[in-house]
C-alpha cells in the first residue's frame, strides 16, 4: 500500500551478550538475548510486542533506542534498525556511534515498567520531565521550556503545583503519568513503552490507557507498545507481534492474532490469559509445560519445541520459515493451519 | 445455603499508628470461610486485603500495628486469644499462607531442603530423616522435577514459577486446613500463572475440607478460581456474593467500575477509550466519612453517600453489598435517575 508510510524497518536484528568465566575471563557462552527479530511500523499505527518474561521484548526496546551497548559494553548487536525520518531520511540506529545517535535520541524516547526505579528519586518532577529539554534542545528559552513543562503536566492530568514534588509522593499510576510527560518532553516521533501499565491496578491501568490513546492522537506520536498482557495489547494495537526467545514467532493484525492466534505459543500464551467471565471455560484451557528455557542453552531449530504440544522431529531442524496463513497473518510454524484446532 | 464454616471474621478492626495519626487498614471486616471453598478477595492496592490476611495470621507488626477489635475463630476456637506458643504451633500447622514474593518467605542462606525439613519438623513429631522425605515428596506433588536434588539447592537456583511451586510446598506440607495465599501470581507470567493455579486448586480438592482464601487485584484470576468473592475498598468489605452472582450481578458502583476497567477485546471494534473509575485510591488517612467510595462515584446520592455510611446489606441469598443505592428509600429516587446499572 503506497499510502502507508515507513517509520521502522528492524531486520535480522540479533542482541547477544557474551558470558565470561575463569580467571582469563574467557568467553564461555552466549545469551542470545534477540536472535534474529525483523519487523515493520509504519506511521500512525501502534505495534505491539508480546511474550512471557525473559523472551527479549526490553532488549529490542533499549537496542532501538540505541542504549543496549550504553548498558552492557560488550553485547553484540548485529542487523539493522532503519528509522525513517518524517523528511523521508533514513538512518540506521544499529550501526551509529553514541555521537552520531545524538541528533536522533530526542525523536525516539523509552517509558519503563517500573515507574519508580526509572525516576530520579533526587529530580523534582518539574526536573524530571524538563531534563531530556536541556539536553536536547538548548536552543529553548528557560521560560519556554517551562512553560512546555507545564502544558505537559496539565496534559498528562497533573496539577501545576505538583511538579515541585518528588518521585516518591506520587502514586505507581502518577509516577506512569510522569514517566509519560517526559517521554513526551522532546515531541518525539516514537515512543517505546516498555510495559508501562503492568504494575498497575486495572483501574489505573484503564486510565493510563486512556491517557495514552488521548497523547497519541494529539502529539502525533507512534508506539511501539511492549506488555505481556495481550488483552491490554490487543486494545491499544494495530498490529501485534509475539516474541519468544528471542524470536518472533507470529505478528499480524490486533485482530488477527488475538482472536485468531495461530502458532502453538500464541495460541497457549493467549488461553492462558484469564477472563474475568465465570461462564469463559477454564475447562478447555493448555497450560503449557515448565517454563521458557534460558537464552543461553536454546533449544536448535523452532525454540518453541521444547513446550510445543505438536512439536514433531523436523522442528529441531532450523528455524522455521515465516509463512503468510491470511493476508497480513505471518506465522513461524509449517504444521499450523489458521483457524484450525491444533 | 447452610454451610460448615472453616473461618470466622467477625467485626475486625486492624490500625496502624503513623506520625499522621491512626490508620485504620481494616475497619470493621466480617465474613465466613466455609469448609472446601475458595475464597477470593479483590480491591486496588491499599484497600486492606494483605492486612485482613495478615490479621487472620497475627502476623501484624506490633507496634506500629494492632487488631484493637474483633474475633477470629478457626473452627469454632478464637484464635486472637490464643498464648504466642499456640499462635505459632497454628501457624503453618492448620492455617499455611503464601506471599507474593516467595523470597520474602524464603531464607536465602539456606538450602530448600532445610527450610522444608525444618517446617515440619517444628509441626510433626518426625525425625530429620522422614521429614526430608516427607519434604521430596512435597516437592514432587507440586511439580518440580528431580525433587531429591533439588532439595540441595538454594532459593535463587530456582526461576520465579518454581519458588511460588517450592512455597506451595512448604505451605501445604504440614497439612493445613486453611491456605492463605496473598497475590500469590501478580509476579508471574499468565503462563506460569495458569500452572500455578492449576496446581493450588487440584490440591485443594485433594484435601477433605479444605479451603483458600485467594488475595487478588486481578478480577479474571477470581472469576476462573473462586467460589465467593468479597470486593474491598477503603478496610471495607463493599460486596461479597458468590462469584456468579457479583459477576453476573454485580451491585456496587465499586464492583462495576472494577469490571469496567478490564480492557474486554470485542471483534470489529477498534481504539476506544475504557471506562476507567474517576480519581484515585484516597491515601487511608484522608478517607471520606460515609461511604468509602463516594468521592469516585458517579451515583453519589447528595445528602445520603456524603453523611450516612451505608450498611452491608443482603440483596439476595448470600449476595451483599454496602451501598445506598440498594436501601429501599433510595429505590425510586435512583430509578427516577436512570442509573444503568448493569455491565
Ligand atoms: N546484559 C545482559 N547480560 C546477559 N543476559 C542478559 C542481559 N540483558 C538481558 N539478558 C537476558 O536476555 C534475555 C531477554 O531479556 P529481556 O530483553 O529483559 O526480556 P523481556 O523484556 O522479554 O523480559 C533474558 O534471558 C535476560 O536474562
Ligand atoms: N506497617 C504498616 N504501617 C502503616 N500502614 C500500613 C502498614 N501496613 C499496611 N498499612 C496500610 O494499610 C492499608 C491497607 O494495606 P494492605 O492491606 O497492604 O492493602 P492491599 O493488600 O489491599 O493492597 C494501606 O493504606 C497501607 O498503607
Ligand atoms: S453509597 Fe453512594 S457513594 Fe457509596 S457507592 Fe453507593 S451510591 Fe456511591
Ligand atoms: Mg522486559
Ligand atoms: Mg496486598
Amino acid at each position: 500500500m503506497s499510502d502507508k508510510r515507513l517509520l521502522l524497518e528492524v531486520k535480522d536484528l540479533k542482541v547477544h551478550f557474551p558470558v565470561y568465566a575463569g580467571i582469563f575471563q574467557r568467553k564461555i557462552a552466549t545469551v542470545k538475548a534477540v536472535d534474529g527479530v525483523s519487523f515493520t511500523m509504519y506511521r500512525g499505527e501502534t505495534l505491539g510486542l508480546v511474550g512471557e518474561s525473559g523472551c527479549g521484548k526490553t532488549t529490542v526496546g533499549r537496542t532501538i533506542i540505541n542504549i543496549t551497548k550504553l548498558m552492557f559494553h560488550d553485547a553484540e548487536i548485529t542487523g539493522e534498525i532503519l528509522y525513517h525520518m518524517p523528511n523521508g531520511e533514513v538512518i540506521d540506529f544499529a550501526n551509529l556511534t553514541k555521537k552520531k545517535m545524538r541528533p536522533y535520541r530526542s525523536e525516539v524516547q523509552m517509558i519503563f515498567q517500573d515507574p519508580y526505579s526509572s525516576l530520579n528519586p533526587r529530580m523534582t518532577v518539574q526536573q524530571i520531565i524538563e531534563e531530556p529539554l536541556t539536553i536536547h534542545r538548548p536552543e529553548m528559552s528557560k521560560e519556554d521550556r517551562r512553560k512546555r513543562v507545564l502544558m505537559l503536566l496539565d496534559r498528562v492530568g497533573l496539577q501545576a503545583e505538583q511538579g515541585g514534588r518528588y518521585p516518591h509522593e506520587f502514586s505507581g499510576g502518577q509516577r506512569q503519568r510522569i514517566g509519560i510527560a517526559r517521554a513526551l518532553a522532546t515531541n518525539p516521533d516514537l515512543i517505546i513503552c516498555d510495559e508501562p501499565v503492568s504494575a498497575l491496578d486495572v483501574s489505573v491501568q484503564a486510565q493510563v490507557i486512556n491517557l495514552m490513546l488521548d497523547l497519541q492522537e494529539e502529539f502525533d506520536v507512534n508506539f511501539l507498545f511492549i506488555a505481556h498482557d495481550l488483552s491490554v495489547v490487543e486494545h491499544i494495537s494495530t498490529r501485534i507481534a509475539v516474541m519468544y526467545l528471542g524470536h518472533i514467532v507470529e505478528y499480524g493484525g490486533s485482530e488477527q492474532v488475538y482472536f485468531n492466534p495461530t502458532h502453538p505459543y500464541s495460541r497457549a500464551l493467549l488461553s492462558a490469559v484469564p477472563q474475568a467471565d465465570p461462564d469463559s471455560g477454564r475447562a478447555t484451557r493448555t497450560i503449557l509445560e515448565g517454563d521458557v528455557p534460558t537464552p543461553l542453552n536454546k533449544p536448535t531449530g523452532c525454540p518453541f519445541r521444547t513446550r510445543c504440544p505438536i512439536a514433531r522431529p523436523d522442528c529441531a531442524n532450523g528455524f522455521p520459515s515465516f509463512e503468510e496463513k491470511e493476508s497480513g497473518h505471518w506465522v513461524a510454524c509449517p504444521y499450523v493451519e489458521a483457524g484450525v484446532e491444533a | 445455603m447452610s454451610q460448615k464454616s472453616l473461618l470466622e471474621v467477625g467485626d475486625l478492626v486492624t490500625q496502624f499508628k503513623t506520625d499522621r495519626g491512626i490508620a485504620k487498614a481494616v475497619n470493621g471486616v466480617s465474613f465466613d470461610v466455609y469448609s472446601n471453598e475458595v475464597l477470593g478477595i479483590v480491591g486496588e492496592s491499599g484497600s486492606g486485603k494483605s492486612v485482613t490476611a495478615l490479621s487472620v495470621m497475627r502476623l501484624i507488626p506490633n507496634p506500629p500495628g494492632d487488631i484493637v477489635n474483633g474475633s477470629i475463630k478457626l473452627e469454632g476456637k478464637e484464635i486472637l486469644d490464643l498464648p504466642i506458643e499456640e499462635m505459632r504451633e497454628l501457624r503453618g500447622n492448620e492455617i499455611g499462607m503464601i506471599f507474593q514474593e516467595p523470597m520474602t518467605s524464603l531464607n536465602s542462606v539456606f538450602t530448600i531442603g532445610f527450610q522444608m525439613k525444618e517446617g515440619i519438623m517444628l509441626h510433626q513429631e518426625v525425625d530429620e530423616a522422614t521429614a526430608m522425605k516427607k519434604s521430596a515428596e512435597m516437592l514432587d506433588m507440586v511439580g518440580i522435577p528431580s525433587p531429591e536434588k533439588r532439595l540441595n539447592d538454594y532459593p535463587h537456583q530456582f526461576s520465579g514459577g518454581m519458588r511460588q511451586r517450592v512455597m506451595i510446598a512448604m505451605a501445604l506440607s504440614n497439612n493445613p486446613k486453611l491456605l492463605i495465599a496473598d497475590e500469590p501470581t501478580t509476579a508471574l507470567d499468565v503462563t506460569i500463572q495458569a500452572q500455578i493455579l492449576e496446581l493450588m486448586l487440584s490440591l485443594q480438592k485433594q484435601r477433605e475440607g479444605a479451603s483458600i482464601i485467594l488475595i487478588t487485584h486481578d478480577l479474571a484470576v477470581v472469576a476462573e478460581t473462586c467460589d465467593r468473592v468479597i470486593v474491598m475498598y477503603g478496610g471495607k468489605i463493599q460486596e461479597i456474593g458468590t462469584v456468579r452472582q457479583v459477576f453476573k450481578n454485580p451491585l456496587h458502583p465499586y464492583t462495576h467500575g472494577l469490571l469496567e476497567s478490564i480492557p474486554h477485546p470485542v471483534e470489529g471494534s477498534r481504539l476506544h477509550r475504557l471506562k476507567a473509575i474517576r480519581g484515585n485510591v484516597p491515601n487511608i488517612m484522608e478517607l471520606p466519612k460515609a461511604c468509602k467510595f463516594n468521592t469516585r462515584c458517579d451515583y453519589a446520592l447528595k445528602g445520603l453517600c456524603f453523611d450516612v455510611e451505608p450498611e452491608l446489606a443482603e440483596i439476595e441469598p448470600g449476595h451483599f453489598v454496602r451501598c445506598h443505592l440498594y436501601e429501599e428509600s433510595t429505590e425510586l429516587t435512583t430509578k427516577e435517575k436512570g442509573i444503568e446499572l448493569s455491565v
